[in-house]
């Protein structure tokens, strides 16, 4: 919950420009990014960039190279496998 | 536990342990007591001791581990409070995983859904929401819960929620905020701790600002943290070079996150929903001045505080818990009287043992267990 998790943006919802779809560890979820987005940042221009995810909500940007080490030290760390298990449960829950 | 060759960059770690122990010699020449370091965060401590970072430092750097563990310092009351709300038959309680096995006086909400109360862990409060809209007839209460890391995220769903005109759903609201906890324990008169490691993901969001009152008012140098274990080696010898330095100052070790201004849409967010409590209970440590927020009058229909009456009894932490003295580092875990015995993972008596991010948990599963019982037998012989 705290940690959060590193995931890239692969689209925008077409019906609101706040929601995207995330990969996050090879798994797709609809993710607000409000907290990332700015008059210089335009939501349509944030395709491929890489966020750090916090309960469904990209909260900071990151490079890719900062995302592939906090994917492996999360995967070290064990608290990988339990967020994606928890964001697949969450989606057959709704 | 690994060594610093398993670092992913061992020789920076390495030059990192070493710079270190030269400033504590230094800083060691004109004083006696041990040098006292808080990491006020849960992960912070979980990644210390995953990383064995403890003993790589000189013996006399002291990590005191901080009550940034927002499951672990959830007062057994709020816990009844949940179990409350779960049970009514016409709610669907949400939460987070984390906070399933949290005892409370009577069950846990694991124990409570076990026993038919329809309690179900969401990933996000956006996933609560949608079981909200997809459950008309239903009341959805999402058990809203963390530092100022998960605000944004509650708030910004109660936002939506009030777009939408969804009058299904609500919070029952238990965040907590990092900054006035911090000034409880450097007011505490027993406190001796030298420099604060601050939380990564809070100052994400707050930015630096807030903390500057520790080193201005308080002279305590504070290092904004991130989560690699050389991101700890590294802002520890930057706290030790300000004291080597005589310098007192807020400086961000984790500028690829934290920016200087924080998140200002999450911050306008936090703001526009909720508002500081005059006080909030917290396990282990008690009452706290504005270390909690609640939802303000506008979005009082949102509020499951407001729309259902909840018990909101206040349960006393166990008279032989220590957990106050050991988040202040007046004592180590270990030496907690009931620590590994009365109180352990299982049959959790006090806050730090409850999630693998506090640290009485740490020091059970990480630490020599043995060894530790029988070093509180020494120091216990010595002391009376
Ligand atoms: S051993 Fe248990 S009661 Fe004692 S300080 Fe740790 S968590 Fe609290």
């Amino acid at each position: 919950m705290c940690l959060g998790i590193p995931g890239k943006i692969i689209e925008i919802s077409e019906n609101d420009p706040l929601t995207a779809t995330v990969d996050v560890g090879g798994v797709r979820r609809p993710v607000n990014i409000a907290c990332i987005v700015s008059a210089d940042r335009p939501s349509a221009s944030c395709v491929g960039d890489w966020v750090l995810v916090h309960v469904g909500f990209a909260m900071s940007r990151i490079d890719e190279d900062e995302a592939q080490k906090t994917l492996a030290l999360l995967a070290e760390l064990g608290e990988m496998q339990e967020e994606i298990d928890a964001m697949q449960h969450s989606a057959e829950l709704t | 536990m690994k060594y610093v060759d398993e670092f992913r960059d061992p020789d920076m770690a390495r030059a990192l342990v070493e710079r270190i122990a030269t400033l504590t010699a230094n800083l060691m020449t004109n004083r006696q007591l041990p040098l006292q370091l808080m990491e006020f965060c849960g992960g912070h401590t979980h990644t210390i001791f995953r990383y064995g970072i403890e003993q790589m430092l000189p013996d006399e750097i002291e990590m005191v581990h901080g009550p940034g563990c927002p499951v672990c310092v959830l007062p057994m009351g709020r816990v009844d409070d949940c179990v409350d709300l779960a049970e009514r038959p016409d709610v669907i309680f949400t939460t987070f995983g984390d906070a399933m096995r949290v005892p409370g006086s009577r069950k846990s909400l694991l124990q409570a859904k076990a026993d038919g109360a329809d309690v179900r862990m969401v990933y996000s409060p956006l996933d609560a929401l949608e079981l909200a809209r997809r459950n008309p007839d239903r009341q959805v209460i999402f058990f809203a819960l963390g530092f100022e890391t998960t605000m944004p995220s509650t708030a910004l769903t109660v936002l939506q929620a009030k777009r939408e005109g969804v009058t299904n759903f609500s919070l029952f609201c238990n965040h907590i905020t990092t900054v006035p906890t911090i000034k409880a324990i450097l007011d505490s008169p027993d406190m001796m701790i030298d420099g604060f490691l601050a939380p990564g993901h809070v100052s994400m969001v707050v930015g630096e600002q807030p903390f500057r009152f520790i080193a201005d008012v308080y002279d305590k140098p504070i290092v904004i943290t991130g989560f690699e274990p050389l991101d700890i080696l590294q802002s520890i010898h930057m706290l030790l070079a300000q004291m080597a330095e005589g310098r007192c100052a807020v400086e961000n070790q984790y500028q690829r996150v934290v920016q200087a201004g924080g998140n200002v849409a999450g911050l306008d967010a936090i703001h526009e929903v909720f508002e500081l409590r005059e006080f909030f209970e917290w396990r282990g440590l008690g009452s706290i001045d504005h270390s909690g927020v609640r939802m303000r009058d506008a979005f009082a229909d949102f509020d499951a505080e407001r729309r259902f009456s909840v018990p909101n009894l206040k349960i006393a932490d166990p008279k032989s818990c220590q957990c106050g003295e050991v988040l202040k580092g007046v004592i180590r875990p270990w030496e907690c009287k009931v620590f590994g015995t009365q109180c352990n993972p299982e049959t959790p008596m006090g806050a730090l043992m409850v999630s693998t991010e506090g640290a009485c948990a740490a020091y059970y599963n990480f630490g020599n267990l043995d060894e530790l019982l029988h070093k509180r037998e020494r120091k216990a012989a010595v002391s009376s």
